[in-house]
């Protein structure tokens, strides 16, 4: 069964689509956010074709450019945009590269943090019982701690390195999200194409995936967008202060850390750019996150 | 509700027992402290003794159950790097930390009720505006990047401001903090406004929400209709009916404040118990690190007890619902 039955009308393909961007654009802002954010999506996915040089190719970083001033030039005539870090790498392909890092471990760690938290959330909800108590109490619990502490303790348990930042990542968010999908879901089990779903005795499993599930999705993208801007964030602390990302994936995080040691010979470049990317890049998520909620808030539906 | 107490109280050492046993078996999974501290020249004997000493050849469970004998004698192990016992590390430690997280407590509220309250009466002016875009910007803006700024334009740039530590202090009612002398308060203000920009992001818009809301209330309509001043009426009917939210609110995030300090501490050198713990961590000085994280979910235990405990007394649905 597709997901007709529901009210929402943003799942047909080509009319939804319409519907969708029409509401979409409402907002001027968001439409700016979101194009913003494809441009960076852009840059972090073809970042060895869009940047200037390769940061991290040891032939072409000189150690006799380091620290130049934004627009300056080297001898061999390279001309450095926004200057260049303590090794002579040119900022502007340390930030695209940058970029890459941090929005990939962002993205993969919200979407197995989405995939954990939503399956918890949606079982919870239709299985009910000492199960859902249980979990829920584990969710209540969790998101009593702020996620800085939660993810100290984790990574100061595991240590660092890219696999353990991302599961930390993981562990802090999926709580969020298990919570969410419970909430809608407790609201689409009572609905009467799950109760039609249950009389052509169709299994649990099924009845979750393909028929909750789908249903539950709106509100999940809405807490998937804001949690990935918030994620992206975290692992920038996390690396800043030494504890997420190893020197060998440099997130915009670990650009910014690395940078603080110059800053107070007034060379600002090497920190203010990475931030100045990171922070482009969180405020567009969140501002197409803000408009997503506005748009599947029923209490602004017109 | 004396069962709803004693209920939640149980479920509190339920969490704690659990937080223990997960930070510690973790922060044992941590990398070889005997490296890290035995000189490499040692010869084995040497390296022995000091395993002994620290009791590292115990097995981890064994170790676990000495950790938790000691903790309740108030003995949270012996700092790997200092020789000292990690409590009293951390203890000395704190009140730089709490000072730090109630000035800019102090910051959000002096700052962010009158901005709030201000977008909320004139929510369509130009300044309301910009009063919103920021508290969005300041939501967004990671604390560490907001702290190089800081440090950036009012230290090297301007160098009106001091960057690093905590300046001079001063002890009046046994209380020594750096908020009585004037070299100590100029050494506050960066790391406090730097903690703060979050927390002020979350009053602005709670207390802009309050005020919305309250305006359209009856009694403030009756209060106008008397012809009090409206200044009267921000102060007295408007003010005291938002600071309920918001004081909930401010009650449950002094928690967060203290661990978000960490990014703080570490960016303007702040000598507070947040630092401690994130050279503890590179240092793998396990006992302070285990010593750090069980004080601190025990303070946050603690304050949620509290508040669940005030909430069930406000509100006795809270207690209903908790007994099914």
């Amino acid at each position: 069964m597709s997901a007709s039955a529901n009210k929402q009308s943003y799942d047909l393909p080509a009319a939804g689509l319409r519907k969708f961007w029409l509401d979409f654009s409402e907002s001027p802002t968001a439409v700016i956010a979101l194009f913003v954010f494809l441009i960076i999506l852009f840059i972090a996915i073809f970042a060895p074709w869009v940047s200037p040089s390769n940061p991290y190719d040891l032939t072409s970083v000189d150690i006799m450019n380091s620290r130049l001033p934004p627009g300056s030039e080297d001898f061999s005539g390279n001309y450095y945009l926004l200057g260049t870090d303590g090794a002579g790498r040119d900022m502007l392909s340390a930030i695209f590269y940058g970029l890459r890092v941090s929005l990939g471990v962002g993205a993969l760690s919200g979407l197995v943090a989405l995939i954990l938290g939503a399956s918890v959330g949606l079982s919870a909800a239709y299985f009910g019982g000492r199960f859902e108590t249980i979990m829920m109490r584990i969710v209540d619990i969790q998101l009593s701690f702020p996620s800085i502490l939660m993810a100290l303790i984790i990574l100061a348990a595991f240590g660092k390195g890219v696999e353990k930042t991302i599961i930390a990542l993981i562990l802090v968010q999926w709580a969020y999200y298990a919570r969410a999908a419970r909430a809608s879901a407790l609201v689409e089990k009572n609905k009467e194409y799950v109760e039609a779903a249950k009389c052509l005795a169709l299994g649990d499993k099924r009845i979750i995936l393909s028929h909750i599930a789908p249903n539950c999705m709106a509100p999940l993208i809405v807490v998937g967008t804001l949690q990935t801007a918030h994620a992206i964030s975290l692992e920038a602390t996390l690396s800043f202060l030494g504890l997420g990302l190893p020197i060998t994936e440099p997130s915009l995080g670990l650009l910014i850390g690395n940078g603080f040691e110059y800053m107070y010979s007034g060379d600002f470049w090497i920190s203010i750019f990475p931030g100045i990317a990171l922070l482009i890049t969180i405020v567009s998520i969140n501002l197409v996150g803000d408009q997503l909620r506005d748009m599947f808030n029923p209490r602004l539906q017109k | 509700m004396t069962a709803f107490i004693l209920r939640r109280s149980l479920q509190s050492i339920v969490v704690l027992f659990i937080m223990s046993l997960i930070v510690f078996v973790g922060v044992n999974l941590v990398g070889d402290p005997v490296d890290m501290l035995i000189n490499p020249e040692a010869d084995q004997a040497e390296i022995d003794r000091v395993i002994r000493d620290l009791g590292l050849d115990r097995p981890v469970s064994e170790q676990y159950w000495y950790f938790v004998l000691n903790a309740f004698q108030g003995d949270l192990g012996r700092s790997f790097i200092f020789g000292e016992p990690a409590l009293k590390l951390i203890v000395q430690r704190m009140p730089a930390t709490m000072e730090l997280a109630l000035v800019s407590l102090l910051m959000a509220v002096v700052f962010g009720i009158p901005l709030g309250i201000y977008a909320g009466l004139k929510p369509n002016s130009k300044f309301s505006k910009t009063i919103m875009a920021g508290s969005i910007l300041g939501f967004s803006m990671p604390t560490f990047w907001v702290g190089i700024i800081l440090i950036m334009f009012f230290s090297v740039h301007l160098g009106w401001l001091p960057s690093t530590g905590r300046g001079d202090v001063a002890t009046y009612f046994g209380v020594t903090s750096s908020a009585f002398t004037l070299d100590g308060l100029s050494h506050i203000f960066l790391p406090a406004f730097n903690l703060a920009l979050f927390k002020l992001s979350s009053v602005i818009r709670l207390a802009r929400a309050g005020t919305r809301e309250v305006i359209l209330q009856d009694y403030i309509k009756f209060a106008r209709a008397k012809g009090l001043a409206e200044s009267r009426v921000v102060r007295i009917h408007l003010l005291k009916n938002i600071m309920i939210p918001v004081i909930t609110i401010i009650g449950l995030e002094f928690g967060s404040l203290i661990a978000f300090s960490t990014v703080t501490e570490t960016v303007f050198a702040w000598p507070g118990m947040g630092k401690l713990i994130i050279d503890s961590i590179y240092n793998l000085d396990r006992p302070v690190v285990v010593a750090y994280l069980m004080i601190i979910v025990v303070i946050f235990v603690m304050l949620n007890l509290i508040v669940d405990i005030l909430y069930s007394v406000l509100d006795p649905r809270v207690r209903i619902k908790g007994v099914s």
